[in-house]
This record gives structure tokens, C-alpha cells and sequence, in this order.
């Protein structure tokens, strides 16, 4: 390769090796200075492996690294900022009840003798804040933020520090359609201002939508460079996975049955008491998809903790098959053939400690062949993992290996493995792929459309506008706790979504018009 | 290939065990070489007092059973921390749990006269462990239902427990002027090993002529404890009531979305572990002291959360927990008898603590590096 000068980085033939695992195998990668480049591929490619030995974390065990030109040998973080390389990590580095000037300084305080200068900092922070349109409160502590504030303050630390290269671990995976925006706004200010990004994700849209260049890695290996202009999502895609991806989810018309699930008049309370979910009426029939779409926050997470018996319900009902489930529990609501896909893989859907065996009968677990009697079953529990892993294609490390040690690609298959497998009349499908590769999206949309073809009634909750619609069949509008509008998802799109669900145009009837 | 993955595995697992098992010996040795320090200061030689250690621990059969009944309680207790633990709680009313389920096996070993062995005694065990169990279960309850935190609950029952049973009960019943209950009956008895060469039955053994040094303490609640920790092993991985306390002691609120309520995991856990600490109690009342009696609890419950932790909280891990401790004990006490003072011995037993909870440190640092470095 040879070295110009407006190359910022040049990563060459860099070769990480992991027990068993080729991370990075002979990975090329090069970065021009102030453009923004986007790092892709799937769930375990070797991006952050690669990340991480740019920035100090690993030990390479063969290759070579030139920064602005002069080859460089970084021993640990303390080198990669020093050369001005600083990382916003996927979960921030932040300590909670620290302020988020403090958080900034950290490491490398202004001082009066020996006591932190507050002023000089947060004019510093002040600074960089308005410099770059980094828009923070100085003087609030971290847990009191959101998440997108929290991520503006790593940014300006990193900045602090005197990054000239940004490295952001997926930054967006943890932000909400409008944080995402405002991060784009961000880059292109940086970007303005000289910086040089590199952004790692697995969401083709952000990286048309924002970058300049995209190497792709697949396997441990760098596939291609390319240039974002010359290129498709559906290019890229198939750059990752190696094979022609679907991004277009396939699907019959809906042939709708029976009524299998109603929700009447629904009130459930939020955390702090603040009703969430505020008289939501639904019905779901069987072989039909309703999907509902909102921006994250409007009582979705609430709604289905209800419906599963997570979360108390004030007052209204709810029916499976005619039958009154509002007072059950979360066991019986799962014996009555409901299905749960959670939002949050790791919080609820998987104890991230269990291998997968006991990860994939948590909910089953009482139920014969996994056991009998209150007497666990390994034997049969180990055969059902085989088969489980082998139909779901779950790949890291066999029945043995813990669910922490898979990719979030693979947890949630291990989820959608879990819960199809027992065959549901009705499934509650939450944020399904959220952080999930393109690869692992294709399986999981097929493997719900699928359900609904054998006749099961699906709930889809998605903060992906175009999941929603590409799935759903008929697309209910949630807004501040309350279904607004019922539509036929043929005859709607993002515009009008869009619309209903920040409030613009409230329809008169809050009525679910689809019986 | 399956196979083959599965052995690979299994051998995974032996091998993070065995890795475990090394690194508590080391923070043994590291204790004892630190100990010479403390031992020197006190003027005696660190060699005859390490050998008095050793001998007092291991050095006859007789030391080796009394090495064993010293473990005994403690076993208990550590299992009374273990269980719980594995469910996300940390009980600190081992200490309480014991005192209960002691006076409560002590005065039912004396109350009724007029039953067979056969079945005073399991009557007496299990009136002690039901206390236990009871006390124990209190603060899980008061978990499941209030959220009220555990730590704080147990220890305030730790109070209550000490005046309850010997500030009230003994003084209280007691008919001499020793701080006891009066004596069990001795239907109500543990069998002692020094007793097998004349007892009817297990004197007929060929080999209980071995049992006849009058300076044997053990007694049959050793056996029950090993039994408790091998029944505490199977409840937790192998049952669903097991499964259950598991997850939620990982993450109760994936254990919830998974229709188990993490409530009455956290009760069951700390009912469990409260009857074994009740044991303890029994045992010492009907084995030991053949009566409940003031400061039989000798801190057996703070102590038992050390055991627990250098057996990282398995059930049979706990175990080896017990039986080093015991032999500190038992083997500390010939180091008196050679010169170094208590304190010493004290000093000693808490810097196995401290270099094993330290060397957990080594061992993530170790996982760290590996990561780092990768293979080759």
C-alpha cells in the first residue's frame, strides 16, 4: 500500500488471534484525513477487535499500524490519545454521579494547586460544546441525562483530550430516531471543523445516509473499500453476508381468521407512577400481523409488560381466544400459547450468565421433557438445544457456551428459537431486531412472517419505522399512551406514520377500526 | 464433532475448577509465609509453630476427626451464606439462625423425657432447623414482599436472636449456675464417635476399637452436614427449584420475563439457608455441648461467609471451605500450645481470608491478559 499523505491511518495486514478465532485476518484498512468512514459488517466480522488494537486495547499479532505516516506501536489506550485518537465506546465510559464537566476533566484536571479549577473546566467544556454544536449541561450529573446527552459528553472528552480521529463503536444502537439525527448533525460539524471519523454500525441506512467511504469486513477479513456514492444498500449488504441479501421483506397478503387476542380499554402506570398507557383497545386475528409504530417512549414498553404479565394493569382487559388473561401472571400467560420476544435481550429476554441449554427453556423450564417432577432433565434439555441450535442456525460455542459469549445476533436467534419453538397461538414481538445483523434480520422477519402463515396473531412493536411497515399487516399509531389511528399498512407510509405519531393530526376515533 | 466439543468442554470446565482450587491453595500459602512475619514478632520460631499447626490439624487420627468436628458448624453456616448468595442475597444471619435453631433443638433435647432415641432425636434436629429455617426465612420474606434489604434485616435479627435465646431464654431456664439450658435427655443425643467402641450396635463394627481415644469430639453431625451440602448441590443444579434461584441470581428481572417469581426464589433460598444454619445450632446443642449453651455460637456465622467464599459458594466447594477452617482452628490451638498466642492464630485465619478474596483479583487480571494477548 502506499503510503499518501492525506491518509490519516493505515492500518496493514493486521492479524488478531483469539483462542480458536481468527478475529482479524490480515486486515487492510486506511482512513483519509476529515472524511467520515464507516467500518460495516456483521455481528463478529472483527470490527471491534480491530478498533480495539487501533486503539491500544489488544495486542496485534502481526501487522502494522502508521499514523499521519510514521508507523506506530501502541501499548495500551494512554498511547492512542496521546497520538489524538480517542473512542466513544458502545457503553460510555461515564461515572454516574459525577457531573458531566467533571466527567470531561477526568484524568486530566485543570488545577488551582491542588483542587479541581470548576471554572476553567466548564469554560473548557463550554468551549468545545458550542464549537462543535455538542449541545451539554455542564453542570448535570450523568444519571440524570439522557443517553444522548451521555454520548454528546464522550464526545467532548474525547475532544478534551485532543482527538484528531474519532472512532464511534456503533454509536446509534442505543439512540432514538431523533438522537440519531442530531448525531448525524454532530459528524458533519466535526467533520466541518477537520476531524476525521470512523463509525462502526451494521445499519446499511445510516451508512448511505451519512458516510463518505465504507470498508467492509466479513469473517475476520476486510472485503472491500468502497466509495458510499458508487454504491447500493443492497451492495453493501451483500458485501457483508457474502450472499444476495432481502432487504425487502417477502410476504403474502394476510388471510386473517379468527379473533385471537383483544385488548380493551387498557390503563397501566409507568415506573413512577405516571399513567403510561392510557385506554388502549386492540385486536389481533389470527394469521395477521398488527404492528404498532411510535416514537420510543409513548407507553410501548409499558403496553407489553402488561400484556405479559410483567407489569400490573390498572383497569381494562385482555382475552386470549376469549379467554380473560388480565389477572394472570407472567407463567400462565405463557401457558395460554403466548410467545414474547422482549426488547431487551439482555435485561429480560436471556440471564446472561445461563449457557444456552438453560437459556432456552427459561420459561419452559417446568414443563416436561425438560423436566419432571421438579427434577430437571440435562439429558433431554441438551437434545433440544442441538436441535434448537442447529434449525436457528445459532453460532458461538455450542449448547455449553454462555449466552454473554454469543453476538447479539445470535442471543436474539437464541430468543426467536425459544419462543417459535413451542409453537405459539400469539406472539408479542418487541424491537425483534433491534442491534441485530442484516443477515440475522432476514432470518428473523422470515421466521415471523412465516408464524403468521401458519395462522398464529402476532403484536409487532418496532422503533424501525420500515420494519413496522414492511412487516405489519395493519399498523396501529400509539401517541402519549393512546392508540390514535388504525391503518391498512398497504395503504399507508412513512410520511403519514410519521405524522400520527408525533400528534400533528389526532383522528377523532381512538377505536380500533380493523373487525 | 459433537462429542468431541462436548468433551473439549466438560474438560474447559475441570480445567476453571481446577484453576479455582489452585488459586485458594495459593492464597493459603501465600497466608502462611505472610504468618511467619506476624509469628516473629512474637518471638518463637515460625517452623515449630507451622509444625504444631500441621500437627495439631493432621497429626493423628484423633487430631485429623477433631480437625472434622471443628468443620462441621462452620460448613453449615458457610452453606447458610452460599445458598442464599446464589440467589442474589447476601444473609449475614447465619450467626442468628444458628443461635435459634440451637435453643430451639436444646430445649426440645431436655422437654421431652419420655421418647425413644429414634424418635427424639430427628425430632429435636428438626425443631432446630425449623427455627432456623423460620428465622431465616423472616428477612426473606420481608425481601420478597417490602424489598426491605436483607443485610440490614438479618443482622437486626441477629440481635433480637442473642437476646432472645440467651440474654431471656437461658437465664430464663436454666438450672444451675452454668449459662445453659439444662441437658438433653440422652435420647435426644447425637452420637458421639468416641462412644462407637461401647455402643450396642455400631460397637459390633470391626473397626470401632479405632474410635476409642476419649479426646475424639466428632459426632454425627458432620455426616448430616456433608449430607445437607450434598442435598443443598442437587436442589441448586438440579432441580427447577434450583434453576430458578439461579436465574434470579443472575438477573431477576430476565427471571421474571421468564415466568419465575423471583420473591419466592429469594424466600425458599433464605428459609433453606436459614435451616441449615439451624443445624449448625442443633448440632452443636445435641452433639457438642449436649445443651444450648451462651457463646456456642463462637462467631460461626461470620466466619461461615469467608468458608463460602473460599468455596465460591458451591456446595461442595464449601465443604473444603470447612474443613481448612476447621483445621485452622483445631491446628491453632497446638499453636498455643507451642507458644504463639491466639492473636496470632486469629491474625493468621484472616489473612487466608484476605489473600483469597485478593487473588480473585489475580485471576480476572489473568482472564484480562489472555484476552489481550490472545493465543500463540
Amino acid at each position: 500500500m502506499s503510503r499518501e499523505e492525506n491518509y490519516i491511518l493505515e492500518m496493514n495486514n493486521i492479524t488478531k488471534l483469539f483462542p480458536g478465532v481468527k478475529a482479524n485476518d490480515n486486515v487492510n484498512f486506511s482512513v483519509k484525513k476529515g472524511e467520515i468512514h464507516a467500518l460495516v459488517g456483521e455481528n463478529g466480522a472483527g470490527k471491534t477487535t480491530l478498533m480495539k488494537v487501533l486503539y491500544g486495547l489488544y495486542d496485534k499479532d502481526n501487522g502494522e499500524i502508521f499514523y499521519n505516516g510514521e508507523k506506530v506501536n501502541l501499548k495500551g489506550p494512554q498511547d492512542a490519545i496521546d497520538l489524538g485518537i480517542g473512542m466513544v465506546h458502545q457503553h460510555f465510559m461515564l461515572v454516574d454521579p459525577l457531573t458531566v464537566t467533571e466527567n470531561i476533566v477526568l484524568g486530566n484536571e485543570p488545577r488551582s494547586g491542588i483542587i479541581l479549577n470548576q471554572k476553567k473546566a466548564k469554560d473548557k467544556v463550554k468551549e468545545i460544546s458550542e464549537k462543535y454544536g455538542l449541545y451539554v449541561d455542564p453542570e448535570a450529573e450523568i444519571r440524570d441525562i439522557s443517553v444522548g446527552m451521555q454520548q454528546r459528553a464522550e464526545i467532548i472528552k474525547t475532544l478534551y483530550r485532543g482527538a484528531e480521529l474519532l472512532i464511534f463503536d456503533e454509536p446509534t444502537a442505543v439512540l432514538t430516531p431523533q438522537e440519531i439525527d442530531e448525531l448525524f448533525e454532530i459528524f458533519k460539524s466535526l467533520k466541518e471543523q477537520g476531524k476525521t471519523i470512523v463509525f462502526i454500525t451494521h445499519k446499511l441506512q445510516e451508512v448511505k445516509a451519512i458516510s463518505d467511504r465504507i470498508t467492509v469486513l466479513r469473517n475476520g477479513k476486510s472485503v472491500d473499500t468502497v466509495d458510499t456514492e458508487d454504491v447500493t444498500e443492497e451492495d453493501v449488504a451483500e458485501l457483508m453476508v457474502g450472499r444476495q441479501v432481502l432487504l425487502e421483506v417477502e410476504k403474502t397478503k394476510a388471510n386473517p381468521g379468527k379473533k385471537i387476542f383483544e385488548v380493551n380499554n387498557l390503563k397501566v402506570s409507568d415506573n413512577r407512577d405516571i399513567p403510561a398507557v392510557r385506554g388502549v383497545s386492540l385486536t389481533v386475528r389470527k394469521g395477521e400481523i398488527l404492528g404498532i409504530a411510535g416514537v420510543e417512549g409513548n407507553g410501548q414498553t409499558e403496553l407489553v409488560e402488561a400484556l405479559t404479565g410483567i407489569r400490573k394493569i390498572e383497569s381494562g382487559k385482555v382475552k386470549v381466544r376469549d379467554k380473560d388473561i388480565t389477572k394472570f401472571d407472567a407463567r400462565e400467560i405463557k401457558r395460554e400459547s403466548v410467545a414474547h420476544i422482549p426488547e431487551d435481550r439482555q435485561k429480560r429476554g436471556l440471564i446472561m450468565d445461563f449457557n444456552l441449554q438453560e437459556n432456552v427453556i427459561l420459561g419452559y423450564h417446568d414443563l416436561e421433557p425438560f423436566s419432571r417432577n421438579g427434577i430437571m432433565k440435562y439429558n433431554n434439555i441438551a437434545d433440544y438445544t442441538q436441535k434448537l441450535i442447529d434449525e436457528f442456525d445459532i453460532r458461538g460455542g455450542g449448547m455449553e457456551a454462555k449466552a454473554k459469549n454469543l453476538s447479539g445476533g445470535n442471543q436474539q436467534k437464541l430468543i426467536v428459537a425459544r419462543e417459535f419453538s413451542q409453537d405459539p397461538e400469539f406472539l408479542i414481538a418487541s424491537q425483534p431486531t433491534r442491534g441485530v445483523d442484516v443477515g440475522s434480520i432476514e432470518f428473523i422477519h422470515k421466521q415471523i412472517i412465516e408464524r403468521r402463515d401458519n395462522g398464529a396473531g402476532v403484536l409487532l412493536l418496532s422503533a424501525d419505522l420500515s420494519e413496522v411497515l414492511s412487516l405489519s399487516d395493519r399498523i396501529a399509531v400509539i401517541f402519549e399512551g393512546e392508540i390514535v389511528d388504525v391503518l391498512d399498512a398497504s395503504e399507508t407510509d412513512e410520511r403519514e406514520l410519521g405524522k400520527l405519531m408525533t400528534g400533528s393530526t389526532i383522528d377523532a376515533g381512538g377505536e380500533d377500526s380493523g373487525k | 464433532m459433537l462429542e468431541v466439543k462436548i468433551v473439549e468442554n466438560r474438560w474447559d470446565h475441570i480445567k476453571s475448577m481446577m484453576t479455582n482450587f489452585g488459586i485458594s491453595l495459593l492464597s493459603i500459602v501465600v497466608a502462611l509465609i505472610f504468618g511467619i512475619f506476624f509469628i516473629l514478632l512474637t518471638d518463637q520460631s515460625p517452623v515449630t509453630a507451622y509444625q504444631a499447626l500441621y500437627h495439631g490439624a493432621f497429626g493423628s487420627f484423633s487430631n485429623i476427626l477433631n480437625t472434622l468436628w471443628r468443620s462441621t458448624p462452620l460448613i453449615l453456616t458457610g452453606l447458610a451464606f452460599a445458598l442464599p448468595f446464589r440467589a442474589g442475597l447476601i444473609n449475614i444471619g447465619a450467626e442468628g439462625q444458628l443461635l435459634m435453631g440451637g435453643f430451639a433443638a436444646g430445649v426440645a433435647g431436655y422437654v421431652f423425657t419420655s421418647l425413644p432415641g429414634f424418635i427424639h432425636l430427628p425430632l429435636a434436629i428438626l425443631i432446630g432447623m425449623l427455627a432456623g429455617a423460620l428465622w431465616g426465612g423472616l428477612p426473606g420474606l420481608l425481601k420478597a414482599k417490602f424489598g426491605s434489604n436483607e443485610v440490614i434485616t438479618t443482622i437486626m435479627l441477629n440481635h433480637i436472636a442473642i437476646a432472645l435465646t440467651i440474654n431471656y431464654g437461658i437465664n430464663k431456664l436454666r438450672t444451675s449456675s452454668r449459662m445453659a439450658t439444662p441437658e438433653i435427655e440422652p435420647s435426644a443425643a447425637l452420637l458421639r464417635f468416641k462412644e462407637i467402641p461401647k455402643h450396642p450396635i455400631w460397637g459390633k463394627l470391626p473397626f470401632a476399637d479405632i474410635f476409642t481415644n476419649p479426646g475424639i469430639r466428632l459426632h454425627m453431625n458432620f455426616v448430616l452436614a456433608i449430607i445437607a451440602a450434598i442435598i443443598l448441590w442437587y436442589i441448586l443444579f438440579k432441580t427447577t427449584l434450583g434453576y430458578e434461584m439461579r436465574a434470579v441470581g443472575f438477573n431477576s428481572d430476565g427471571a421474571e420475563y421468564g415466568g419465575i417469581k423471583p420473591g419466592k426464589s429469594m424466600f425458599i433460598t433464605m428459609f433453606l439457608g436459614g435451616a441449615v444454619a439451624g443445624l449448625a445450632g442443633a448440632g452443636e446443642a445435641l452433639g457438642t455441648h449436649l445443651s444450648f449453651m451462651s457463646g456456642m455460637d463462637a462467631g460461626y456465622g461470620f466466619t461461615g461467609i469467608a468458608v463460602a467464599l473460599i468455596g465460591q459458594t458451591h456446595p461442595i466447594g464449601v465443604i473444603f471451605g470447612g474443613l481448612l477452617f476447621g483445621a485452622l482452628n483445631q491446628g491453632g490451638l497446638e499453636m498455643q500450645f507451642a507458644g504463639v498466642p491466639s492473636e496470632i492464630v486469629n491474625i493468621i485465619q484472616a489473612l487466608v481470608i484476605f489473600f483469597v478474596a485478593s487473588l480473585q483479583i489475580l485471576k480476572m487480571y489473568l482472564r484480562k491478559r489472555k484476552e489481550k494477548e490472545g493465543v500463540e
